[in-house]
């Protein structure tokens, strides 16, 4: 593979670099004998959308699950090595408290997964868990969640109803305001929107366009143009390796390595 | 659905006219130079062809970042497509605004000032206009305005004809120097180039409305 830069586009340099939420340090991962990341070092920024691409197998979503630390799930997964840090904590110390780090760190699948339950008990069932009985905060609380997901105005009316009633979209939004009901800092986002049309896409990234004001959203995604039309940052994996992470404007139009300018005008393999 | 990123159309068609404004201007300036031997006038000009540079810069790669991140289809694309080329006229035609101003200034530091023999004065205001139509077309969508624009360009080009023969004829020749006949030949080719430009432009809104 011998890929040249032809691209004449200037280097954009970020305008006011934010402030660092996830530090991530010669990270290195695996499961069982078979290493899945390699010396990963990554600093993420507060109230930024930061795309993570790469083909199958890269390591893309191993990463993003360990943000969570939802890779604590499975038997033979092991850290080998290095830190993740979030707000200058180290989410694999021993006094971390994991349920409490995923209700910092929210988290959204490729498949929309409601709850078999009404659209109101979605949104309420977390602060329930949580303790909160009384009805006007849960109301409160279903309002704004459904609102920051642009979905009240098309389910204000039904939220009595199964969630299941719900197109593929609109299920893919309430558990967007499902995870925004327990007040997250940081949105994880695997692949959200590989089984939505168009349109319903195009609402999610308005969506995340719109959340990143209050949170930090980081999102795996297969569709490169889906990444260049929603983040400010991506980081391209390959092979377990962070092969380079730079702004969006300039891994999609001038990046530094070849093998992203590769993998990005898809001449990969 | 109205996207987030649709603002960056906007933009690029703000600067494009922003362009064709500043261009609008050169041009005024630089025939108003020659026809009123002003030599501020020329110097105005010529100051302004770094920022009418600058901004073609900019659209360019306004564009390049658009196509590359945002995937746009149909009229969306053409809309780029006319910002490169047309960014790319009004430069071009802010260089011949440019070429005229300099010859002007030649011609007025050796002779003082300039004889209007010619048709200049008409040619001038006729391209300054089709410039300005250009500009107003491509902001209001016009598609007659764009037809009108094509059908005025012939007028100018034989007001051309007409000034180089006038100027190479052997009247003149006794009454200008050859140089400044010369310079003069190519300021009436430089505005006759400024309205093929705006001709282009006016191609350039007739293929953005109907894709042809």
């Amino acid at each position: 593979m011998n890929v040249e830069t032809h691209s004449t586009a200037k280097k954009v340099e970020a305008a006011q670099p934010a402030a660092t939420i996830v530090e991530v340090r010669n990270f290195d991962f695996s499961y069982g004998d078979s290493q899945a990341l390699f010396n990963v070092n990554m600093d993420i920024l507060e109230n930024e959308v930061t795309a993570l691409i790469g083909p199958s197998g890269c390591g893309k979503s191993t990463f993003l699950r360990c943000l969570n630390r939802m890779n604590d799930l499975i038997d033979i997964a092991r850290i080998k090595g290095g830190n993740i840090k979030i707000d200058d904590i180290d989410i694999y110390g021993k006094d971390v408290d994991v349920i409490e780090l995923r209700k910092h760190v929210g988290m959204v699948f490729q498949k929309s997964n409601p709850f078999p339950k009404s659209i109101y008990e979605n949104i309420a069932y977390g602060l329930r868990i949580q303790g909160v009985k009384k009805k006007g905060i849960l109301d409160k609380v279903v309002e704004e969640c459904l609102c920051g997901a642009a979905l009240w105005d098309e389910v204000k009316d039904r939220l009595s109803e199964s969630a299941f009633g719900l197109s593929g979209g609109q299920q893919q939004r309430l558990c967007i305001a499902r995870a925004l009901a327990v007040k997250p800092k940081i949105l994880l986002m695997d692949e959200p929107c590989s089984a939505l049309d168009p349109i319903a896409t195009a609402k999610v990234e308005e969506l995340i366009h719109r959340l990143k004001k209050d949170y930090t959203i980081i999102i795996v995604t297969h569709n490169m143009q889906q990444a260049a039309r929603v983040s400010d940052r991506t980081a391209f994996f390959y092979l377990g390796k962070l092969i380079e992470y730079e702004l969006t404007d300039n891994i999609f139009m001038n990046p530094n390595n070849p093998q992203t300018e590769a993998y990005v005008s898809g001449r990969f393999g | 659905m109205k996207r987030y990123f649709h603002s960056e159309l906007e933009d690029i068609k703000n600067k494009l006219i922003l362009i064709g404004e500043k261009t609008n201007e050169a041009a005024r300036l630089s025939t108003q130079a020659f026809l009123e031997s002003d030599i501020e006038k020329a110097h105005t000009t010529l100051e302004l062809d770094d920022s009418i540079d600058e901004l073609e810069k900019e659209i360019a790669h306004a564009c390049e970042r658009y196509i590359t991140l945002r995937s746009p289809v149909s009229s969306d694309v053409r809309l780029i497509l006319v910002a490169i080329t047309a960014s790319h006229d009004f430069e071009r035609a802010a260089d011949e605004a440019h070429n005229i101003a300099k010859k002007t200034k030649k011609i007025l530091s050796r002779d003082g000032h300039v004889k209007q023999l010619t048709s200049i004065e008409e040619m001038s205001r006729l391209a300054c206009i089709m410039v300005q139509d250009a500009i107003l077309c491509l902001i209001e969508e016009d598609m007659g305005m764009a037809r009108s624009i094509i059908e005025r360009d012939k007028a100018i080009d034989r007001l051309n004809l007409a000034n180089y023969k006038m100027l190479t004829s052997q009247e003149m020749r006794e009454e200008i120097d050859d140089t400044t006949r010369f310079e003069t030949i190519l300021i009436s080719k430089s505005i006759e180039r400024i309205a093929d430009h705006a001709k282009n432009l006016a191609e350039e809104v007739i293929y953005l409305l109907t894709g042809e």
